[in-house]
This record gives C-alpha cells, sequence and structure tokens, in this order.
C-alpha cells in the first residue's frame, strides 16, 4: 500500500506517541525498581530519579529477612493456590451441568445465578451472613466467601456448549460415566477456558485485600497486600500528621522509604514473572468473556 | 454466535440416542449425578448470595448484634429518613456521582484512542511490546498501585514534584489536597485500566473484513477517510454497548482504589457510598443505618442496568441478557 507524505508522517508520530504511552506504563516501576537498590539518603534527598543511586540490596536484604513478610507472602501464596484450585473446580462442577439441555430447572438456577449480578445484599448484610457462619479470623475467610463467580459460570457453560455431543455420546457408548465423561472428554477439550478463568480467579487472590480488611483481625493471616498497605499508609499518615513535607520528617520513617519500594517490587515480581506465560490466554479470555450468555 | 449456542443447545435433545420419553423423574435418575456435583456452588449461590438479600430487613430495623435479626426491633423507614436528612450522604452521594461521571469523561475514549492507534500499526514486534507493556498495570492490585502512587507523588521525594521542581513549580501534595485528589483518582484509573481496555476493542478492530479497505483504497480513500468512513462505523457497535453498559454502574466507582488511597485530608472530596458504608457500618457498627444506604445504592443500581441492558436492546446490540 502507497502511502502519501502526511501519512507517512502520521504513521511515525503515531509509533512515537505509542512508544510513549508504553513508557509511561513502565516509568513508575522503574522509579520504584530504582528506590528499591538505593540508600535512604539518595532517596530522602531527592536524588534517585529512574536509576539507582548508592547502588545496594540492604532493603531487600531486610524485607526478606522481616518475619512479618514472609508469613504475608506465605499467607498470600496459599490463599492463591487453594483457593484459585477450589474456584475452578466448583465453577466446572456447575458450569457443566447447567451447559446440558437435559438438566432440568437449569434455566431457573441460571437466572437465580444472573441475577446475583444485578442485586446484592450489600456490605452489612454479607457481613453479618460471613460472622454467623464463624469464618471471621479464619483462613477459610478468603477462600469460602469468593469461591464462585457468577460472570466465570457464564462464560464456561457457554465453552461447555460449544463441545460437540458427538464426542461426549461416543464416550458414554464406550461406558464412561457422565463425570467421567467430563473429566476426560470435555475438560480436555476446555484447557483454554480453564486456564483463563484460573488466570482470573489466581491474579484476583493474589491481589485481594479488602476481605482481610473486613473479616480478619488477626496479624497472622494477613497477606501481602495487606501487609503493603500498611507499610504505605503507615508513611503517609506520618506524613500528613507532619503537615505535609516539612523538613522534621524523622529518620526511622526515612529508613522505610526504600524497604517499602522492595517490599512492593517483591510482591510484584511473582506476577511479573507468570506474567509473560499467560499473555497469550487473557486476550482470548476478554474474548470469551464476551460472549453473551 | 448466539444462535451457534442455541443450536448446540438443542442438539442433545434431538439426538438419536435420547429417545423421547417424558416420564418425569427420569432425568433425575440417569444424571443424578450432575444434579449431584451442582451442589457446591448452588449452596454457594444460597447462602452467601440469596441469604445476605434477606438480610437486607435490618435496614428497616434498630439491629443489634445481640438480639440478631428475630429480636431487633422494627423502625419502618426510619433510617431512609435520615439517609435524605444527612447532609453527609448527600457528600458523598455527590462524590460518587462526580468520580463516576469524571471516569467515564476521561476514561472511556482511552481504550478507543488506544485500539485504534495499535491497530495502524504494522510493525508485529514493536506492536506487541507496547501492548505487553500496557496491560501490565491491569494486573497489579491497588495496594501496590497506591504504594507506588504514594511514592511518585510525594511531594518531598516523588519523581513528579521533582518534574515540577525543575519547572520551577512548587510541590503539590497530590493525595493530600482536595483540590488534586479526584483527578489523581481519574489518571491513576485511566492509567491502569487503558490498556486492558482497549483488548476488546482490538478484537473488535481484528474482526473487520479486509476487503472493505481494500475497496476504499480502490475508490481512492486515503488513510484518514478509511479511519473515518470504514473503521470508525464498524466500531460503533461495541463503543456503544460498553458505553451504556457502563452508564448502568455508574455508582460503582472503584472502591478499592478510593479506599487504598484516600485519608481524612480529603474525605470531603473522596469519600463515596461503599467506603460510607465501610466506614460507618463496619467501624462503627451502625449496621442498619448503613445497610439502608447500601440497599439505596443497589436498588439504584439495578434500575440502571436494567434500563442500560433495554437501551442498548432498542440500539440493535446485543445486550448482557
Amino acid at each position: 500500500m502507497r502511502l502519501t507524505r502526511g501519512e507517512h508522517l502520521a504513521s511515525r508520530l503515531n509509533y512515537l506517541a505509542l512508544g510513549f504511552i508504553a513508557l509511561l506504563a513502565l516509568l513508575p516501576f522503574l522509579h520504584i525498581v530504582a528506590q528499591s537498590f538505593s540508600s535512604h539518603q539518595a532517596i530522602t534527598s531527592g536524588r534517585v530519579t529512574l536509576w539507582p543511586v548508592d547502588f545496594s540490596f540492604e532493603a531487600y536484604v531486610k524485607v526478606l529477612r522481616e518475619q512479618a513478610f514472609m508469613n504475608a507472602f506465605k499467607v498470600s501464596l496459599l490463599r492463591t493456590v487453594i483457593g484459585t484450585l477450589l474456584n475452578v473446580v466448583i465453577t466446572s462442577m456447575l458450569a457443566y451441568p447447567l451447559s446440558k439441555a437435559y438438566i432440568k430447572g437449569r434455566s431457573a438456577i441460571m437466572f437465580l445465578i444472573v441475577f446475583t449480578m444485578l442485586f446484592n445484599g450489600g456490605m452489612i448484610p454479607t457481613f453479618l451472613v460471613v460472622k454467623a457462619t464463624g469464618l471471621l479470623n479464619s483462613f477459610w475467610v478468603y477462600i469460602i466467601p469468593g469461591a464462585v463467580s457468577a460472570f466465570n459460570v457464564i462464560i464456561m457453560k457457554n465453552f461447555f456448549q460449544g463441545v460437540p455431543p458427538e464426542l461426549e455420546e461416543s464416550a458414554k457408548i464406550d461406558g464412561s460415566s457422565n463425570i467421567g465423561t467430563l473429566v476426560r472428554i470435555v475438560v480436555p477439550l476446555s484447557m483454554p477456558v480453564i486456564a483463563t478463568i484460573t488466570l482470573f480467579h489466581a491474579v484476583g487472590h493474589w491481589n485481594a485485600f479488602f476481605d482481610t480488611v473486613l473479616y480478619v483481625t488477626d496479624r497472622n493471616l494477613f497477606p501481602l497486600q495487606v501487609y503493603l498497605r500498611e507499610l504505605i499508609m503507615f508513611n503517609q499518615s506520618n506524613i500528613s500528621n507532619n503537615n505535609g513535607y516539612s523538613a522534621n520528617i524523622d529518620s526511622t520513617l526515612l529508613a522505610l522509604e526504600s524497604l517499602k519500594a522492595a517490599a512492593l517490587i517483591a510482591s510484584t515480581v511473582p506476577i511479573l514473572i507468570v506474567y509473560p506465560f499467560l499473555q497469550k490466554h487473557f486476550v482470548k479470555g476478554i474474548m470469551l468473556g464476551s460472549v453473551k450468555g | 454466535m448466539d444462535s451457534d449456542l442455541a443450536a448446540a443447545d438443542r442438539q442433545p435433545e434431538n439426538h438419536p440416542l435420547r429417545t423421547v420419553k417424558p416420564e418425569r423423574f427420569q432425568a433425575l435418575k440417569k444424571y443424578w449425578d450432575l444434579y449431584l456435583i451442582m451442589l457446591p456452588g448452588l449452596a454457594y449461590f444460597i447462602i452467601f448470595k440469596y441469604v445476605p438479600m434477606g438480610g437486607i430487613i435490618v435496614a428497616f430495623q434498630d439491629f443489634s448484634a445481640f438480639a440478631g435479626i428475630r429480636g431487633s426491633e422494627w423502625v419502618g423507614l426510619a433510617h431512609f429518613k435520615n439517609m435524605f436528612t444527612d447532609s453527609e450522604f448527600y457528600t458523598v452521594f455527590k462524590n460518587t456521582l462526580l468520580i463516576s461521571l469524571y471516569k467515564l469523561i476521561w476514561g472511556f475514549p482511552g481504550p478507543i484512542i488506544l485500539a485504534l492507534m495499535l491497530n495502524e500499526v504494522r510493525h508485529m514486534l514493536y506492536k506487541r511490546g507496547v501492548q505487553t507493556l500496557v496491560y501490565l498495570p491491569h494486573f497489579l492490585s491497588w495496594v501496590i498501585i497506591g504504594g507506588i502512587l504514594v511514592n511518585v507523588l510525594s511531594p518531598a521525594t516523588g519523581i513528579v514534584n521533582q518534574f515540577l521542581g525543575m519547572l520551577g513549580l512548587e510541590p503539590i501534595f497530590f493525595l493530600g489536597s482536595q483540590e488534586w485528589f479526584r483527578t489523581v483518582l481519574v489518571v491513576s484509573d485511566i492509567w491502569k485500566e487503558a490498556g486492558w481496555g482497549a483488548i476488546i476493542y482490538l478484537a473488535a478492530l481484528a474482526s473487520i473484513d479486509p476487503q472493505i479497505y481494500e475497496a476504499a483504497v480502490v475508490d481512492g480513500a486515503s488513510k484518514w477517510k478509511q479511519l473515518i468512513h470504514v473503521t470508525l462505523p464498524s466500531l460503533i457497535g461495541t463503543i456503544v454497548i460498553l458505553f451504556v453498559l457502563r452508564l448502568g454502574s455508574v455508582l460503582d466507582v472503584g472502591f478499592e482504589q478510593i479506599f487504598v488511597l484516600y485519608n481524612p485530608l480529603v474525605y470531603n472530596v473522596a469519600d463515596v457510598i461503599e467506603t460510607y458504608v465501610y466506614r460507618t457500618g463496619i467501624t462503627q457498627g451502625q449496621f442498619s443505618f448503613t445497610t439502608a444506604v447500601g440497599l439505596f445504592k443497589s436498588v439504584i443500581s439495578l434500575i440502571l442496568v436494567v434500563l442500560a441492558n433495554k437501551a442498548a436492546r432498542k440500539l440493535g446490540q446485543d445486550s448482557l441478557w
């Protein structure tokens, strides 16, 4: 395709602008990474921008030695693994029968599930129910009250409906039970949707913090996000109490600056590690999500 | 797509293997295991979704934790009357609408523009590189983004104020300033989600028939004319439905974001319905009043979503249900 001179220019500008946008997405991370490797003095005197000043691993060593951080990391990891596994299993178990026309009452059940996306009891009644079930201050409060997402049930049900019925019929002729067919035929054929839902739930669990704020006061159960929030907010509230950014900020607080940066990076790394592997899935996942029920 | 799914749906019934025997409990007998595996999921929805809906009645009581729902005294609509005469409620309601509106006005076009720009990139490696970077912030929690923002916007050491300093401007305490706080909310929301939001538009763009472009080129259309006459018209359906659905959730402002970023200095401009419900309900124990406030929000949201969906249907688009 031949382009006019103006179109050439526009195309170049477009490339440049996109590069700039990508950089904008990246710069804050670089800034934090730089801070995490810098000395406290360099950060507080405002000398750190995108490159470490007085390079050191000290902040990371401190963070990784910190008992509370490691404990929070463990809680987050456990929650992500167990929670995601349960999410995916229960969602599949609910979605598969709902994808079958021969299951009676399935449209009524679908309606009840979809309705929860439109209307809910709200924060306080949900809190009262969680309290009544005795889940407050228990690890399972992270897993059970969020066990199923209505939206994912719909996505999965739609995907299951696309599995050719002939395959299931032939499995049944070969003597497979209903559940055997689900496990051996349907699930392997549905890996794209399962991968997508696994990803969405895993990211959700790793990033979750509000259920802790609502339901948990036991510090041993604090996940990474809550630990980080305390670290960050501690600093911020101290700054605002100090009436802005006046000079008399005490030095133990400043010692936290690089520590905070290191903790932020350390909690982001797991996502950054899995991110490249998952990228091809989530684009597909969004498309699955836009298929209507 | 819809009709395909519907066809797949019906197929098992017409299949020769399933001879028609209109016996009522036949399905239950034959597929009892499939009914059984639905139970955990169904129990979940009943206990954690429908029981709380019943719990809404505490909005009409003076709920006391000791007496429980059965023992608490009925007060009718008293809490709703209080709500509508409470000046704090109006502030919160106004904040909710304003923040939502700002996010809509500034944030909605972002993904569209980004998708259009990315769509023009012919260099695949460059395109994928940019995409990888702009999707990334979506996967980080608001706690981490909040941490980054506190850091980057810090009046003394943040990179933004260092930059302002280089331009000879006074440092700004963004997160503690009533004038700047909402701007921070809107901009950081765009920063986090614009790339992710572009995916759906990119998919819509990818599904445009290349022959239309070829025809446009044969007719002598410039790149710009192609954008106006081919690309945008093909995208308009997606834009309309996403816009309408977004209007339906206008009271959901992004609770976690505000909760992470706000502080007493900016409650005045930042407190929204959900943060207010959390603060006065959970932390101060005013269960009944805040349930009333929450119910008010849920009902308005329900009405908006239903209307939005109707509108999307009227406009001839796919709808949510």
